[in-house]
């Protein structure tokens, strides 16, 4: 039990304690709030992401689809229902759980490799439902979107408003899932991803418990695509596509897989790295996100979280 | 003019030849991912950029690739070399070139992974095609080259109920001729009985004193050689651009979902025949002709999840 790996501990409450304090001042220690709200946005992506991943032992090809389709009906419903922002992320997340739904039962009837590639495909199939569609903007996307007043009354066009209900809603999403994780179902879960004939001959039913995971999974994917909506004002192709796909599988993966800080350094990581590549390296970005990629599944797959555990751990068997 | 469905026949049968090309790269495609799947245990990702890589070589080979000029930072070096071929060459060159970064990928990195979790496989390779492409984006751009049909095979055969444009024609003899010269080699041949023992238990095919690290090579190698040749034959047919390979693994994969990657006559006619239940729907839904597979798919995992030709375990 150590400290990044558990919430429980007195340690662990520390280090979580000064992260959330961080993140409550970082608007005003020179920090852009947009940005760290942005990353905010992926980091629940990948928590959630992870959830199915390193809880389940489910890899999910296609969860680009629940993002970005979340942000497209959120965008959707602002622009052209003028819904209020929160109503329109509801919207947004029971699409996510709509399509993870359908996706989900049709992938958990494969296992291991075919379940990557039958999400990937099933995901490929829903993005050009939104190049086609005919309130999606085509190639251009939804752009423009007012954020509009929470509740009709706190306007989230003010940056600090809008990042301290992202960061709320990112807290839940954490405290949610570590719930989750640590509750009898996510150890039936943890059980599946261990070895999945035994929990069949132990009476679990498996498809069930798997669905489960992937709707979960999908709806706070979705949630994170939907608060990228007002956080970016945009909702774009970009977020559909197998590449964002992949982009959340390296958050999680250089984070940590199955941790619970993982997923979120990951995504500051990557989010990061991408906008500072952006400037200096341009069009360049994707090939160095590919080679962190390789150099994580060769030499570094525990992540940066996993190391430092693993790096504790073996620092505390020493007298 | 008949007409079948109240469609010409003329136009039907267009599309559906067009549907076999599509199909024929589909079971080239999807026949390399099973071999190396059958040995290897890894889904190879990169199997749409090493088909883009074989249509690049022969791209670049008509256009002339000249190194007796290269900018590398402030000074010029001579590297005395200009490469200038044309599609027959090609052919030979294509697989060659994509085979030989197969050994490098394999000896380098894939090596590393065998006795981890195949999704590990997967990964590496997905992070190596986004390599690839982004790479070929950043020298070539995102728009379309296109590769003019070799002049032997341009023009069109009148066959009395349609014209056949000749490099169609030739496109599915060679990709059946290929195909099957591979099913030939694994299932009737000592080297592929070796290579299928070696898929069932290669620790014990290595106990017998084969090479079996050599053989996984060769195995991937292969493969790739096959994805090379496949987008050496397409470069005539489509738009030769960085994109053509991501678009189109996602389609094979969804092939070989379908199809079971347990069988080589299997692959093959999985691909095939979606391939021209594509170009059907081309003539009488178009609007549904990108996600016709998607949909058939998903019918195949609800009533035989294994697919088509793979066995349950």
């Amino acid at each position: 039990m150590s400290w990044l790996g558990h919430g429980t501990q007195r340690a662990g409450k520390i280090v979580w304690i000064l992260a959330l304090a961080f993140l409550l001042v970082v608007p005003f220690v020179g920090v852009y709030p947009i940005f760290v709200a942005q990353a905010l946005c992926f980091a629940i992506f990948a928590i959630a992401f992870n959830l199915l991943l390193g809880y389940t032992g489910l890899l999910s090809f296609g969860h680009a689809a629940f993002f970005g389709g979340a942000a497209y009906v959120t965008a959707w419903l602002l622009q052209a229902q003028h819904l209020t922002p929160e109503l329109a992320i509801v919207g947004g997340v029971l699409a996510a759980a709509a399509a993870g739904l359908v996706i989900g039962a049709i992938a958990i009837r494969r296992q291991g490799i075919y379940f990557a590639m039958v999400t990937l495909a099933l995901a490929y199939m829903l993005s050009f439902f939104f190049l086609e569609a005919p309130f999606t903007g085509g190639e251009n996307g939804l752009q423009g979107i007012e954020r509009g007043k929470l509740f009709g009354l706190l306007s989230l066009e003010n940056d600090l408003a809008l990042y301290y209900f992202v960061l709320a809603v990112f807290v839940a999403v954490f405290l949610f899932v570590l719930r989750v994780v640590h509750s009898p179902y996510g150890q039936v879960l943890k059980a599946i991803r261990e070895n999945e004939p035994r929990a069949i001959s132990l009476g679990y039913n498996v498809d069930r418990y798997k669905l489960l995971a992937f709707v979960l999974s999908a709806s706070l994917a979705g949630l994170g695509g939907a608060l990228k909506v007002l956080v970016l004002h945009l909702a774009t192709l970009q977020d559909v596509r197998w590449e964002q796909s992949g982009e959340v599988i390296l958050m999680t993966l250089l984070g940590g897989l199955g941790t619970f800080a993982g997923p979120v350094v990951g995504a500051f990581t990557v989010v990061g790295l991408q906008n500072y590549l952006s400037d200096r390296a341009g069009s360049w970005t994707g090939v160095i996100i590919g080679c962190i990629f390789v150099l994580c599944v060769v030499a570094f797959r525990k992540g940066i979280v996993g190391e430092l555990l693993a790096w504790q751990q073996r620092r505390a068997k020493k007298p | 003019m008949t007409e079948i469905f109240g469609v010409p026949v003329q136009a039907l049968l267009g599309q559906l030849m067009l549907g076999l090309v599509n199909g024929s790269f589909y079971a080239m495609l999807s026949l390399g991912l099973a071999v190396i799947f059958g040995l290897l245990g890894v889904v190879n990702f990169a199997h749409g950029a090493m088909y883009m890589l074989g249509a690049y070589v022969a791209w670049l080979g008509l256009d002339g690739v000249d190194l007796t000029h290269v900018q590398a930072g402030s000074q010029v070096l001579n590297l005395g070399i200009r490469f200038h071929f044309d599609f027959w060459t090609a052919l030979l060159v294509g697989p060659l070139v994509v085979g030989l970064v197969g050994v490098v990928v394999e000896k380098l990195l894939l090596k590393r992974l065998y006795k981890l979790d195949p999704l590990y496989g997967l990964l590496l390779t997905f992070g190596l095609a986004l390599i690839v492409q982004g790479v070929f984006l950043q020298f070539y751009g995102s728009s379309g080259q296109s590769y003019d049909t070799p002049e032997a095979l341009s023009g069109a055969l009148n066959l009395g109920f349609m014209i056949l444009p000749k490099y169609r024609g030739f496109v599915i003899l060679a990709s059946l001729l290929v195909c099957f010269g591979t099913w030939f080699l694994i299932e009737r041949t000592r080297l592929g009985a070796l290579l299928r023992a070696g898929t069932e238990n290669p620790s014990l095919v290595q106990a017998f004193g084969v090479n079996v690290p050599l053989m996984v090579t060769l195995t991937y190698a292969g493969g790739a050689a096959l994805a090379g040749l496949a987008g050496v034959l397409a470069a005539p047919v489509i738009q030769v651009t960085p994109l053509m390979g991501s678009n189109l693994i996602i389609v094979v994969f969804a092939v070989v979902v379908i199809g079971g990657m347990g069988s080589i006559i299997g692959s093959i006619v999985t691909g095939l025949v979606l391939g021209v239940l594509e170009g059907l729907t081309r003539v009488f839904y178009p609007e549904a002709s990108n996600v016709v597979v998607f949909f058939i798919m998903a019918i195949v995992l609800m009533i035989r999840p294994a697919g088509l030709f793979g066995k349950e375990k």
